[in-house]
C-alpha cells in the first residue's frame, strides 16, 4: 500500500525555565497512516493527542524525529496537510461560501473557478439556502460542516480533525460522523482523527491507535476491521471499545509501565 | 427612540420652564427653555458676534474636528496595528504613548500656539491628540483579541504574512477600531470647544461664539450655543453607529 504519513522517533520537548522544568510530552512515537486509511488516535487527557496533530500540520515545532508525507519532510505549515478545529475557526466576518473559498482564494483561484469549486461544496454538504449567513447565524454542526468543506477544497493529502466533533450535542455528533463516512467513502481521503470518545473511534476507523499518558508513547494499535455501515451496538465493536478502555485504565493507573 | 425614553428630558423641560417662569430661578443665572430658544433664533438670524451667523460657525468647527480627526485616524491605526501585531513594536512604542497619553489635550494649548500660532492649526492639532490615544489603544486591543485559532486556520491553510494581515487582521479588528473611532470623535468634538477658548482666525467657531457671547452676558445664547454643540456631538455619534451597525453585522 502507498504510504502516505510517516512519522519516526517524534519527540517533542517544551522548554522550561531549567532544564529539569522541561515538559516532555512524547517519548517516542512512531507511526504509518497508509494512504486512503482512517487512523484515530485515543489517550488520556493531556497525553498531548492535539500535540501530535499541531506538529504535523505545522503549528508546533518538532523538537526531534521525523514527519514525512509521501516521502516528502515536513517542516512548518504546507498546504498539503489540512486541518479541521474543534473549534470550527470560521471567519466570523465573512459569509459561508467566501469561509469555504478561502483555501483556494489563498492558492490564487481567479474568483469565478472559485465560486463554481465553492458550491459544490455546498450542494455536497446540504447547506444550500445559507450561502450568504454568517458564522454567527449557523449551526453547530453546519459550521463544522463549513470548516471540513474549506478543508477538503484545497484538495490536501492528509486531513487532521481535532475532535471536530467535540462540541456538538450527541444527536448532532452521530449525524457527523455519518456524514464524514460518507464523504471518506467517496473521496478516500487519509484521515488522521483524535478524539477522547472511544465509541466515536471505533465507529470510524480502520485502526486506532492508543497513546500512554505523559510522556507519551503509542501502547498499541487496533485494527477494526468491522464491516461497513457498522453497528455501535455489535458484539465485536463492543469487545474492541472494552479492551481499548482497559488499555486506558490501566496506563492510567500504572503509567511507567 | 420609542417615545418612552423621550419622556424624561420632556418632563425635565417643563419643570425648568415652570421654574424660570415663575422667578424661582432667576433670568440671569438660567434663562429659560423659552429664553434659549430665542437665543438659538438670534444665533441663527443676527449670530454672535453680529454679522458671525451660527451655520458658518458650525461650518469652521466641523472643518477644524474633522482635520484633527482625519490625522488621527492616518495616525492612529496603522500604529495601532503594528503595535497589536508585533510584540517588538510594541515595547518599544508602549513607554512613550504611555507617558504622553495622561497628558490632557488642552494642556498642549500654550505649546500648540507657540508651534502653529493662534488659528484653525492649533486647534485642529489639540484635536488630533483627543482623538488619537483612543482610536490607537482600541486598535491595538482589536488585533491583540483576535482569535489566535483563526490565524492557525490560516496557516494551516498556508496563508502567507500578507494574506493573514490584510485578510484575517485587519477585518478582525475593525469592531474594535471602530469602537475606538467613535470615543475618539467624540472626544475630539469635545476638545473641540475649549480649543477653540484659545482664541482662532477669523472670528469662527462654535467655542467662539459662546465665549463672546460670555462676554456680553447673554446666557441666552451661551446655552444655545452649548445645546448646538451636543446635538451636533449626538447626530455624528448617531452616524458612526450607524457605520457600525452596517460594517459589523457578523457580530
Amino acid at each position: 500500500m502507498a504510504l502516505s504519513l510517516e512519522i519516526s522517533g517524534l519527540k517533542k520537548v517544551y522548554p522550561g525555565a531549567a532544564p529539569e522544568d522541561n515538559v516532555q510530552v512524547f517519548d517516542r512515537i512512531d507511526c504509518i497512516v497508509e494512504k486512503g486509511q482512517f487512523l484515530t488516535i485515543v489517550g488520556p487527557s493531556g497525553c498531548g493527542k492535539t500535540t501530535l496533530l499541531r506538529m504535523i500540520a505545522g503549528l508546533e515545532e518538532i523538537t526531534s524525529g521525523e514527519i514525512r508525507l509521501n516521502g516528502e519532510l515536513l517542516n512548518g505549515c504546507n498546504e498539503k496537510v489540512g486541518m479541521v478545529f474543534q473549534e470550527y475557526a470560521l471567519f466570523p466576518w465573512r459569509k459561508l461560501l467566501p469561509n469555504i473559498e478561502v483555501g483556494l482564494e489563498i492558492k490564487g483561484v481567479p474568483a469565478k473557478a472559485r465560486r463554481a469549486e465553492a458550491m459544490k461544496y455546498v450542494r455536497a454538504f446540504g447547506l444550500e439556502g445559507f450561502e450568504n449567513k454568517y458564522p454567527k447565524e449557523l449551526s453547530g454542526g453546519m459550521k463544522q460542516r463549513v470548516a471540513i468543506a474549506r478543508t477538503l477544497i484545497a484538495n490536501p493529502q492528509i486531513v487532521l480533525m481535532d475532535e471536530p466533533f467535540g462540541s456538538l450535542d450527541s444527536q448532532t455528533r452521530n449525524n457527523m460522523q455519518n456524514f464524514l463516512l460518507k464523504i471518506w467513502a467517496e473521496r478516500k481521503d487519509t484521515i488522521l482523527f483524535v478524539t477522547h470518545n472511544v465509541d466515536e473511534a471505533v465507529y470510524l476507523s480502520d485502526s486506532i491507535a492508543v497513546l500512554s499518558p505523559r510522556p507519551t508513547k503509542i501502547l498499541r494499535v487496533f485494527d477494526v476491521n468491522l464491516e461497513r455501515p457498522r453497528d455501535r451496538t455489535s458484539r465485536e465493536a463492543n469487545r474492541i471499545r472494552r479492551e481499548i478502555l482497559e488499555l486506558l485504565e490501566h496506563s492510567e493507573q500504572y503509567p511507567c509501565q | 427612540m420609542s417615545w418612552k425614553r423621550l419622556l424624561p428630558p420632556v418632563v425635565l423641560l417643563l419643570v425648568w420652564q415652570g421654574l424660570s417662569a415663575s422667578g424661582v430661578i432667576p433670568a440671569y443665572k438660567l434663562p429659560s427653555p423659552a429664553a434659549v430658544a430665542d437665543g438659538l433664533l438670534d444665533l441663527i438670524r443676527t449670530g454672535m458676534p453680529p454679522g458671525h451667523r451660527l451655520h458658518v460657525h458650525i461650518y469652521y468647527s466641523l472643518q477644524r474636528v474633522l482635520w484633527g480627526y482625519a490625522l488621527a485616524l492616518l495616525a492612529a491605526i496603522p500604529l495601532g496595528i503594528f503595535m497589536g501585531w508585533s510584540r517588538t513594536i510594541r515595547n518599544l512604542m508602549e513607554p512613550l504613548v504611555e507617558m504622553i497619553r495622561p497628558i490632557p489635550p488642552l494642556a498642549w494649548i500654550p505649546l500648540a500656539i507657540l508651534w502653529f500660532g493662534i488659528g484653525g492649526k492649533s486647534a485642529a492639532f489639540i484635536i488630533f491628540l483627543g482623538a488619537f490615544f483612543p482610536i490607537l489603544l482600541n486598535t491595538i486591543s482589536g488585533v491583540r483579541s483576535i482569535d489566535p485559532v483563526l490565524i492557525e486556520a490560516a496557516r494551516v491553510l498556508n496563508a502567507g504574512r500578507r494574506f493573514i494581515f490584510l485578510k484575517v487582521l485587519v477585518p478582525g479588528s475593525v469592531p474594535s477600531i471602530l469602537t475606538g473611532m467613535r470615543i475618539g470623535i467624540g472626544i475630539g468634538w469635545m476638545t473641540l470647544v475649549a480649543a477653540e477658548f484659545t482664541g482662532v482666525k477669523q472670528g469662527y467657531g462654535l467655542g467662539y461664539m459662546i465665549m463672546t457671547a460670555r462676554d456680553i452676558q447673554r446666557s441666552d445664547e451661551i446655552i444655545a450655543g452649548m445645546v448646538v454643540i451636543g446635538l451636533i456631538g449626538l447626530g455624528i455619534d448617531a452616524c458612526l453607529r450607524l457605520a457600525e451597525q452596517h460594517l459589523v453585522k457578523w457580530r
